[in-house]
């Protein structure tokens, strides 16, 4: 069988002294699209931190693209969107120089050729933010934040794409526009990873759902139904929707 | 112009310019990642570098930059572990800094209060032909790091997590920025003093980012605003006897705030433009992705 894109076995991991991963396995095979699920604090996003080598391993072994993290090297296949309500800084920054910096796991400390100017611009059409290149950062809504930060990681191309919350704060219109650019992404052939607090407009891209319960996997699987989302182990999600009665509207139009 | 054919004047505004340039070019990578304050830390730590110069009779210049370079790195070592209680850690080194200079200045023969001064609060007219060849290669290298790696710089210090997982060497260009940030403080020192350094750092670029929207034009901006204020508060401290480093800094705080007044009716002009590009979209509505996260 082909190497998995992403391979974790038995992870544990520890923030401070409390131990956030208690032994988990995931295998993401290329191509594929799994959702990270569960409640506040049940490690989902300690998982794929983890992954990207920013919280480190008490045990446990991580391969990436069948190597072992530590000596894994290769980060231009990685894009990476971390969990953030902004994409500004304490000093102005345009659009285009944000999704810029995504480049540079493609160009490194080397210099910028057209190639580079032409993936950013492509990114940021991907996500329907192509007009706003020259716009500052400050000037954006929560939702046209995420969707710089996500050409940010798509300016370099990745085969894989690891997003943590990436609709966390997200209007309805830009979750739907960041289904899309999701679905051309998966099509071009490209593997998913992403921590999710519910589906929402991306429950038809995804393949497989992996459930953390205070740090270990208590499903992993089809993705649970839209309007049965209370069934899932550990879900202690309470619906915003004031009315009832729009909540199968909503997922008729969504599904 | 009589002012340009003595030599110490030349020597003056030649530091002038230099600072001008330098200040704001590092000093810009420090206010993006929220850390305006590290410039007065490290100036700080530079007194005990100027201090073990006088000790050992050798160019206060070099000497400084060696200790701040440490004292910087070790700065950034703190501020990358975050030991929980690195604030305490850094207020050791720059009151230590501080308390070492004074003490290691009374010690030595040729170290006065007066000198003491002339680094604390800087004296551009005392520029050395030594100290400018100093200030010169400093300065060539702060310019070479910060506009060379600038792509680099901006991600690291816009967004430290996501830089590392593009590949970037984060720890090595962090460092990077310290040492760079070390040594513009050596090369401030004399024009504006150790005490105001910060101000040059920090100022010019607040200045700038009321007015540009892009990180290239905050740059640009905050290096003239830089120069402009370095050389014309050291013309102004030959004709009027005043001293050079208050000058400039004032002149800086007088620029800023010529610049926010300029900025508020420009704002309120680009969100007019702005709401009427947008008018019939979803995208502004606040109350509906905040309501979507409710938990209870």
């Amino acid at each position: 069988m082909e190497q998995p894109v992403i391979s974790l076995r038995g992870a544990t991991a520890s923030l401070g002294s409390r131990p956030v991963l208690r032994g988990v396995d995931l295998a993401v095979h290329r191509g594929e699209v799994v959702a990270l699920l569960g409640a506040n604090g049940s490690g989902k996003s300690t998982a794929v931190r983890a992954v990207v080598g920013q919280v480190p391993l008490t045990g446990g072994e991580l391969e990436l693209f069948g190597t072992p993290r530590r000596r894994f090297r290769d980060w231009s296949r990685v894009g990476y969107v971390p969990q953030r309500t902004t994409a500004a800084s304490g000093v102005p920054a345009t659009v285009r120089e944000v999704v810029s910096a995504g480049r540079l796991a493609r160009t490194g400390l080397g210099p910028t050729r057209k190639a580079d100017r032409e993936a950013v611009t492509k990114a940021l059409e991907l996500v329907g933010m192509a007009d706003r290149i020259k716009d500052s950062v400050n000037a954006l809504s929560g939702g046209q934040h995420q969707r710089v930060l996500i050409a940010r990681a798509l300016a370099g191309e990745p085969e894989l794409l690891i997003m943590d919350e990436p609709m966390a704060g997200v209007d309805l219109a830009s979750q739907e526009v960041l289904a899309k650019a999701l679905r051309e992404e998966v099509a071009r052939g490209a593997t998913v990873l992403l921590v999710l607090h519910e589906l929402g407009p991306l429950e038809p891209l995804i393949d497989r759902a992996v459930v953390l319960r205070d740090g270990c996997v208590v499903h992993d699987g089809p993705p649970p139904q839209a309007v049965g989302q209370h069934a899932l182990p550990g879900h202690d999600h309470v619906h915003p929707h004031a009315d009832p009665a729009a909540e199968p509207i909503r997922t008729g139009l969504l599904s | 112009m009589d002012i340009l054919e003595l030599a110490f004047m030349q020597r003056a505004l030649l530091a002038a310019f230099l600072v001008g340039v330098t200040a704001p070019a590092i000093g810009i990578y420090l206010v993006q990642r929220r850390q305006a304050l590290m410039g007065d830390g490290i100036g700080h730590v530079a007194l005990t570098g100027v201090g073990l110069g006088f000790l050992l009779n050798t160019s206060p210049v070099w000497v400084a930059t060696a200790v701040c370079v440490v004292g910087a790195v070790v700065m950034e070592l703190i501020r990358s572990y975050g030991k929980t209680r690195g604030d305490i850690a850094l207020a050791m080194l720059f009151y230590g800094g501080m308390a070492g200079g004074v003490m290691l200045m009374s010690l030595s023969s040729s170290g006065s209060n007066a000198n003491l001064t002339t680094y604390l609060f800087g004296s551009i007219t005392t520029v050395s032909q030594q100290d400018i060849v100093a200030i010169c290669i400093l300065a060539t290298f702060v310019i070479l790091t910060t506009v060379g790696l600038r792509r680099q710089l901006f991600a690291i210090c816009q967004d430290e997590e996501f830089a590392r997982v593009t590949g970037l060497p984060v720890r090595l260009l962090n460092l990077l920025v310290a040492v760079t940030a070390a040594v513009t403080v050596t090369v401030a020192m004399r024009v504006v003093g150790l005490l105001l350094v910060s101000a040059l750092m920090v100022i010019p670029v607040a200045a700038s980012q009321q007015i540009a929207r892009s990180f290239a034009t905050t740059f640009a901006m905050a290096v003239a605003v830089g120069v402009l204020v370095t050389v014309s508060g050291t013309v102004t401290s030959y004709y009027v006897d005043v001293p050079s480093g208050a000058t400039i800094v004032l002149l800086a705080i007088g620029v800023f705030v010529v610049l926010t007044m300029i900025a508020t009716p420009l704002a309120k002009r680009r969100a007019e433009t702005a709401a009427a590009a947008e008018r019939c979209t979803l995208e502004e509505t606040p109350a509906g992705p905040a309501t979507d996260d409710v938990q209870v």
